[in-house]
């Protein structure tokens, strides 16, 4: 029998959606105001909701005070060169986890899953010296190659499902039809997993965007990116918070609005293989 | 040409004998069905033989050439498969020249031979359109497309009809054997079907547990089963079997006796009708005879026996005699 859904009971559960929702909203709402006030208003007890002040000098200041468009640039090569180099990878992993597994696959994917578990930190010390030693400390490269094996496993796992999907007869008939390994994964399987690998790439990309804790240790001022961008404008004598809103937004900005336009892809991607 | 051998072949998952080692011809241009209950190894066999496994030992050879080691691709086989395997994302179209891309035909031959296989499958206007838009018979159709325009040296068929409903299933056995007929293109095909067995083979391999019962044409099989077991599997309704004093009069451990070959009327047998089915061309009926157990009649026509009448039975045919291992005698 289906439930019945008195108007009562969907105004309460639409009420605590928008509760939820505005909480979570609410640190970004906090943040993107705190930005349009002044230093003042900013600090000021009780905290003000709207300012009497509204400027946008701490855009204007943010943006003379710093490189923006170069940080703008490093994150956008560093969070899409360190997705599509994982896709790269991970596309021909997880055809062969999927479709030949060992007896040791669903291990290996254990186990690859539980480096996600370990804190980043207990890997510092070995990784920043690696990287001093190999030249690749403060550069693109260097960082492009640290996200890509961090967020591996992710992308790894996601393809998996969604190639676990696809039915190995398919791929049967590929090599029947005189496809080679090459042509099976470019002619067929991919064009099949599409929505799935681009779930996967805007996933990533927001993950790689939004990573703070290598970006920062790994860099110094070339090869910094927004995150290491708004790091910069905590400064060690006190914190401008207006301008650290502003900095912040400034940060999130692009990647909101790619989220916002690509969020039934996302949702489609992350719900995949929940129903069949 | 598409003559194949397999020599000694069998093929294990781990301690699992799937296919102990079978020995087979199948000539050029031959109509083979491989037969059998689920589970016995056909279609892990003709996999073998397409390449799609690798056989644990023996030799497959294909047109006097080693085909054992040789990827799918390099067999010159072409296969259909129960669930069609088409590619979604592309059209009727790519999806028939998707083999001809592979073995890097110019275009306009491709387009020449995809247009000829739409025309022998009545594709023609259906090019353009994905397999998402098309019945349950045309995907089935463009399947066969895509095989028949490489020219390959043999046809791989795997249950390509069981997804199929009744009717639809009738009119593509008929359009696969005509095809044939017309091709005259070596195919090996597998059902657990024995009617399309029947309706379609040239030659019918039936399989038990891995190994190879019996193989012959199918009146072959019909009229001098091997053993047991190719008797109750070939003829629908199955082969009644009778142990007991009864085998022992034509001296014999089991008779078998097919239900067609069966009258009502005068007879020394007697029983009690139980199910009664008549489609007006055929009766079916379970006579529970006293001493004997349930036996299968299958008469001609309209027989006037309803559930509970008492009648005698007659046999009318051939007894098949098989001894206590169950070989024909």
């Amino acid at each position: 029998m289906a439930r019945a859904v008195t108007p009562q009971r969907k105004a309460v559960t639409t009420l605590a959606a928008w509760t939820v929702a505005l909480l979570i909203f609410f640190p970004v709402l906090w943040m993107v105001l705190t930005s349009f006030k002044t230093e003042a208003s900013a600090v000021a007890m009780p905290p003000q909701f709207l300012s009497a002040d509204w400027t946008t000098a701490n855009y204007a200041e943010v943006w003379a005070r710093s490189d923006y468009p170069r940080f703008f640039l490093n994150s956008v090569i560093i969070s899409l060169g360190s997705t599509l180099l994982g896709l790269a990878v991970a596309i021909p992993a997880a055809w062969a986890m999927a479709f030949v597994p060992g007896k040791r696959t669903k291990d290996l994917l254990m186990w690859m899953l539980s480096t996600k578990m370990m804190p980043a930190v207990a890997v510092m010390i070995p990784l920043y010296l690696v990287f001093q030693r190999l030249g690749l400390f403060d550069t693109r490269i260097g960082l492009v190659m640290a996200l890509m094996l961090m967020n591996l496993p992710i992308i790894i796992w996601m393809l998996y499902t969604y190639f676990k999907e696809i039915p190995a007869e398919i791929l049967e008939a590929a090599r029947m039809d005189g496809a080679s390994l090459w042509n099976e994964i470019v002619h067929v399987l991919t064009p099949m997993a599409i929505p799935g690998i681009a779930s996967t790439l805007l996933l990533n990309v927001i993950l790689a965007w939004n990573e703070a804790f290598w970006t920062i240790t790994l860099t110094t001022t070339k090869a910094a990116p927004l995150s290491a961008f708004i790091a910069s404008f905590s400064a060690p004598q006190g914190l401008f918070y207006a301008k650290l809103s502003a900095a912040s937004t400034m940060a999130i900005a692009p990647i909101l609005i790619l989220g916002w336009f690509s969020q039934k892809q996302l949702v489609r991607g992350l719900t995949f293989g929940a129903v069949k | 040409m598409g003559k194949i051998q397999l020599r000694a072949v069998r093929k294990s998952f781990g301690d699992v004998h799937v296919i102990p080692g079978i020995d087979l011809d199948i000539e050029d241009g031959e109509f083979v069905v491989f037969v059998g209950p689920s589970g016995c190894g056909k279609s892990t066999l003709l996999r073998l033989i397409a390449g799609l496994e690798d056989t644990t030992s023996g030799t497959i050879d294909i047109d006097g050439k080693d085909a054992t080691n040789l990827p799918p691709a390099k067999r010159g086989l072409a296969m259909v498969f129960q669930s069609y395997a088409l590619y979604p994302h592309m059209t009727v179209r790519k999806n028939i020249a998707f083999p001809l891309k592979m073995a890097g035909m110019d275009q306009a031959e491709q387009d020449r031979r995809v247009e000829r296989a739409a025309k022998v499958l009545n594709l023609a206007s259906y090019l353009d359109r994905r397999p998402g838009q098309l019945s349950g018979g045309q995907r089935q159709r463009v399947a066969i497309g895509r095989a028949i325009v490489r020219e390959p040296a043999a046809f791989l068929f795997d249950e390509p009809l069981s997804n199929l409903d009744a009717a639809l299933r009738v009119g593509m056995r008929q359009e696969i054997s005509e095809l044939h007929q017309s091709l005259k293109t070596t195919m090996i095909y597998v059902t657990h079907d024995q009617v399309e067995a029947m309706t379609m083979a040239d030659k019918i391999v039936v399989l038990h547990a891995g190994r190879i019962e019996q193989v012959g044409s199918p009146l072959e099989l019909y009229r001098n089963p091997r053993n047991i077991f190719v008797a109750g599997f070939i003829g629908s309704p199955k082969m009644n079997f009778i142990e007991g004093p009864e085998a022992e009069k034509h001296g014999a451990y089991t008779i078998g006796i097919r239900p067609e070959h069966i009258t009502v009327g005068d007879g020394p047998w007697e029983g009690t009708v139980g199910l009664s089915e008549h489609l007006g061309s055929d009766s079916f009926i379970k006579v529970n005879v006293e001493g004997l157990g349930v036996i299968n009649v299958r008469g001609t026509g309209e027989l006037d026996v309803h559930h509970g009448d008492r009648i005698r039975l007659a046999p009318a045919g051939k007894i098949h005699r098989f001894d206590k291992e169950g070989l024909a005698l």
